[in-house]
C-alpha cells in the first residue's frame, strides 16, 4: 500500500484506534485536512479556537482513559494550543497533539506562520518530535502514542512540516507493531520488599490516613484502592485530582484535603502517624507549609514517577511502580500476613476524626434569600442523582464543586488542577460528551472563566452536544476577590467583571437554550427542566451571592491545622 | 556539594536543549557541560558538573533520567573516578619571557602547540584545579586568551557506563 505523508498521518490515527480528532485547519496542515476529508473513520471536531481543541481532546482523554488527539496548524495554531498542552502536562493526561509546521526548507527563515513549536512546547510536554522525513511518520506516531499513554502519562507533540505530508510523494506504509525504546522503560511492578515494609507499617499504625491523588484514576486503580481501604478500615482523603477514585459518599472518606479541604481531612493529616500517599504528588496546594506537613508521620509514597518521590516532602518508604499493580501486591501481602490492623487504636483515631467531622466545616447559610453557590452545586447533585460527568473551570466555583458534588465514580470530575486553566470547562465538556454520548454532562463555571472559551458554544451547536452549563454568576473573579478581601484589606483591584453580556440571549444567539435563575426556590425546578431537555444545550445563568467565600481555607504557607473556618462555624 | 554526572543520551537534535532547558526551568545550576558522540554514533556522552545539596542532586538525577532521550546516567561523585579538563591558553611570549614560559609549561607537563614571535599557545590537560594553578602561575597580564573544555569524567574500576 503506497500512501502520501498526509494519508499516513490519518492511517496512523486509525491504527491507534483514534475516533475523534479535535482541530482547526490552517495552511501548514492543509494536506492533512484534505486526507481527512477523503475518509470517514476518523471524525474531526472543529473547535473555534485551538485552546478549545486541546481542552476538548483533554476532556475526552480524562473521561474515557483513551488518549486525546488534537490537530492544529503552525505558528498561531501551535501557540494557541500551548495552554491546552500545558494543562494536560500538569495533570499527566495522555494526549497527542499534531502541529503543522512550515515546509522544511523554510524552517528557521522566519517564514509566514512559523514558530519553533518544538522549542516552545518542550517544557510542557512529556516529549515532542519534529518529523523531517515522510518515512519517519509511522514510527514517530507509534512512539508518540506509546509515550503519551505509558508510565506517567502526558501530552506528546508531533510537529509536521508541510512538505512531509506532500500528496504527491507516496511511499509504502506499514505500522510498527511493538514499540521498544532503549531510553524509555517505565517501571511495571513495585519493589516487593518495599511493599512488605509498607504493609508492616500500615498494620502497626495507630493513626493512619490514606492520601490519594489523580494517579489512582489515571491507572484505573479505583477498585483496588477501595478494597484495600475498606479491608483496613482506615480513613481516606483525596486531592482535587483524585476525587471519585474512592466513593465520596462513603463513611471512610474524609473529603478533599489541602487549601480548601475539610477540617477533618486536614486535621487527620496533621495528626497522623502513618501517611499512605497513593498516586499523589505533594503539591503545594495540598501540603501547605512543608515544615509543618504531617509532623508526626511515617510516610509511604506510591508513584509511577521516581521524580515525584521526595521532591517536595521527604518520604520514608518510597514505592516506584504503577499504582494498580502496587495496590494489588499490597492486597496480596495483606492476605498472606497473619497480622491485622491495630483495631483498638484505629477506633480511637476514628473517634477523634468524628469529633472533627462534628464541626461540619462545610456548613453555609441555608436560609439565604439569595442563591448560595454551595446550594447550587448541591441542587445539581440532587437533580443528577450524583451521577453526572462534571467539568469545571477554575476559581471558587471549582472548589464549591469539589466540596459539594460527592463523586462516587472515577473520571466523573474533570478539572484543571495543576495549571488552573480558566476556560477549560466548556471545551472539556465537549470532549466528555463525545466520549459519553448518552451521559449527563454538566459544566460548572463562573462568569469570568466561561468568557475565556465561550466561542466553543458554536462547536456544541454544530455537533449537537447537549451540555448543561451552570454558570455561578457572582459578578466577580470570585477567588481573586476572596484573596483581596482576606489579604489586601478588601481592595478589589480589577476583580469585578464589568460589562457582562446577557448570557441568556448570548446562549440563544448560538442556538441554545438560555435560562436566568435568581431565586433559591426556582433553582431545582429550573434545573430539572434543563436536564429534561435531553437534546439541547442549556445555559443556566445562576445569580449567586457575590460575597460568598470558600471555606475552610489554609493561607498559602500555613500548616494544615491553621484553617480559616466559615463565619458562624465553630472557630478553631 | 559539587557533583559530576555522566549521561548517555540519544544523539538526536534537540537532546542537548532538553538537558539545558531542564536545568534552567527547574532552577538548577550547570557549572560546565561537555558533549560529544561516542564510539556508537547514535549515542552522545555528556559530562555535567553541577552543585547542590543531597536533595537537589537526587532531583537532578531523577529529572534527567525522566527525559525520554536519556539512556543511562551515573553520578561519578558517588565513587572513585578520574576527572580531566583540557585547556588551550594563549600567552604573551616576548623575548625576555620565552624561556620562563617554556619552563612553566614543562613543570605542568603541558605542550606549546603554536608559536609566533610574540605569543605561545599552550595545551594543558589535568584536573580543573591544576589548570587554575597554571593560569595563576602564568601572570594575569600575560594571558591573551583562555579556552577550557570543562571537565570530563570516567569511573575507576572495571565497570563502564555502557548500554
Amino acid at each position: 500500500m503506497e500512501l502520501s505523508g498526509a494519508e499516513i498521518v490519518i492511517q496512523c490515527l486509525k491504527e491507534e484506534g483514534v475516533e475523534y480528532v479535535f482541530g482547526y485547519p490552517g495552511g501548514a496542515v492543509l494536506h492533512i485536512y484534505d486526507a481527512l476529508f477523503k475518509q470517514n473513520d476518523v471524525k474531526h471536531i472543529l473547535a473555534r479556537h485551538e485552546q478549545g481543541a486541546t481542552h476538548a481532546a483533554d476532556g475526552f482523554a480524562r473521561s474515557s482513559g483513551k488518549p486525546g488527539v488534537a490537530l492544529v496548524t503552525s505558528g498561531p495554531g501551535a501557540t494557541n494550543a500551548v495552554t491546552g498542552i500545558a494543562t494536560a502536562y500538569m495533570d499527566s493526561i495522555p494526549m497527542v497533539v499534531l502541529t503543522g509546521q512550515v515546509p522544511s526548507p523554510f524552517i528557521g527563515s522566519d517564514a509566514f506562520q512559523e514558530v519553533d513549536t518544538v522549542g516552545i512546547t518542550r517544557p510542557c510536554v512529556k516529549h515532542n518530535f519534529l518529523i523531517k522525513d515522510v518515512r519517519d511518520i509511522a514510527s514517530t506516531f507509534r512512539k508518540a502514542f506509546y509515550l503519551a499513554t505509558s508510565g506517567r502519562p502526558g501530552p506528546v507533540v508531533i510537529d509536521i512540516p508541510k512538505d512531509v505530508t506532500d500528496p504527491n510523494v507516496k511511499i509504502p506504509f506499514s505500522y510498527p507493531k511493538k514499540m521498544k525504546m532503549r531510553s524509555y522503560n517505565p517501571v511495571t511492578r513495585g519493589h516487593l520488599g518495599q511493599i512488605k515494609k509498607a504493609v508492616d507499617l500500615m498494620l502497626a499504625a495507630e493513626k493512619p490516613v490514606f492520601y490519594t491523588g489523580g494517579g489512582v484514576i489515571l491507572d484505573n486503580a479505583d477498585k483496588e484502592l477501595v478494597e484495600l481501604v475498606r479491608s483496613l478500615g482506615f480513613p481516606i482523603t483525596s486531592t482535587l485530582m483524585g476525587l471519585g477514585a474512592y466513593p465520596g459518599t462513603d463513611k471512610q472518606f474524609l473529603g478533599m484535603l489541602g487549601m480548601h479541604g475539610t477540617y477533618e481531612a486536614n486535621m487527620a493529616m496533621h495528626e497522623t502517624d502513618t501517611l499512605i500517599a497513593v498516586g499523589a504528588r505533594f503539591d503545594d496546594r495540598v501540603t501547605g507549609q512543608i515544615a509543618q506537613f504531617c509532623p508526626n508521620a511515617t510516610i509511604i509514597h506510591i508513584d509511577i514517577d521516581p521524580s515525584s518521590i521526595s521532591k517536595n516532602v521527604r518520604v520514608d518508604v518510597p514505592i516506584v511502580g504503577p499504582v494498580r499493580s502496587v495496590l494489588e501486591d499490597m492486597l496480596q501481602v495483606l492476605k498472606e500476613s497473619k497480622k491485622s490492623p491495630q483495631s483498638a487504636a484505629v477506633s480511637k483515631w476514628w473517634k477523634q476524626i468524628e469529633e472533627w467531622r462534628g464541626k461540619r466545616c462545610l456548613r453555609y447559610d441555608q436560609n439565604s434569600g439569595i442563591i448560595k453557590p454551595q446550594f447550587a452545586v448541591e441542587t445539581l447533585y440532587r437533580v443528577t442523582r450524583g451521577d453526572a460527568f462534571v467539568a469545571s473551570d477554575v476559581g471558587q466555583h471549582q472548589m464549591f464543586a469539589a466540596q459539594f458534588y460527592q463523586f462516587d465514580k472515577p473520571r466523573r470530575w474533570i478539572n484543571s488542577g495543576g495549571l488552573g486553566t480558566m476556560g477549560f470547562g466548556l471545551p472539556a465538556g465537549i470532549g466528555i460528551q463525545l466520549a459519553h454520548p448518552d451521559a449527563e454532562v454538566a459544566v460548572i463555571t463562573g462568569e469570568a472563566s466561561i468568557q475565556m472559551c465561550i466561542q466553543e458554544l458554536a462547536t456544541c451547536k454544530q455537533y449537537d452536544l447537549p451540555l448543561k452549563i451552570m454558570l455561578l454568576n457572582n459578578g466577580y473573579m470570585g477567588m481573586v476577590r476572596q484573596w483581596q478581601e482576606f489579604f489586601y484589606d478588601g481592595r478589589y483591584s480589577h476583580s469585578y467583571v464589568d460589562s457582562l453580556p446577557d448570557f441568556v440571549t448570548l446562549a440563544e444567539s448560538y442556538g441554545h437554550v438560555g435560562m436566568k435563575i435568581e431565586k433559591p426556590d426556582d433553582l431545582e425546578g429550573a434545573m430539572k427542566e434543563a436536564f429534561a431537555m435531553k437534546d439541547r444545550l442549556v445555559f443556566m445563568d445562576v445569580i449567586v451571592d457575590p460575597t460568598e467565600n470558600v471555606y475552610p481555607m489554609i493561607e498559602a504557607g500555613k500548616g494544615h491545622h491553621e484553617m480559616y473556618m466559615s463565619p458562624g462555624s465553630e472557630l478553631v | 556539594m559539587r557533583h559530576i554526572i555522566s549521561i548517555l543520551i540519544e544523539n538526536e537534535s534537540g537532546a542537548l536543549s532538553r538537558v539545558a532547558g531542564l536545568f534552567s526551568a527547574r532552577g538548577y545550576n550547570i557549572e560546565s557541560l561537555t558533549v560529544a558522540p561516542t564510539e556508537d554514533p547514535t549515542l552522545s556522552r555528556m559530562t555535567l558538573v553541577t552543585r547542590g545539596d543531597e536533595a537537589i542532586i537526587e532531583q537532578i538525577t531523577k529529572q534527567l533520567n525522566k527525559l525520554v532521550e536519556v539512556v543511562k546516567l551515573l553520578d561519578l561523585s558517588d565513587g572513585p573516578h578520574i576527572e580531566r579538563e583540557m585547556m588551550m591558553i594563549k600567552l604573551k611570549a616576548d623575548n625576555g619571557r620565552r624561556d620562563e614560559i617554556a619552563r612553566l609549561v614543562d613543570i605542568f607537563r603541558g605542550k606549546v602547540v603554536d608559536v609566533t614571535d610574540s605569543t605561545f599557545v599552550v595545551e594543558l590537560t589535568g584536573k580543573s584545579a591544576k589548570l587554575d594553578a597554571f593560569i595563576k602561575a602564568a601572570h594575569e597580564d600575560s594571558v591573551v586568551e583562555v579556552v577550557r573544555s570543562g571537565p570530563l569524567g570516567i569511573a575507576r574500576g572495571s565497570k563502564g557506563l555502557k548500554l
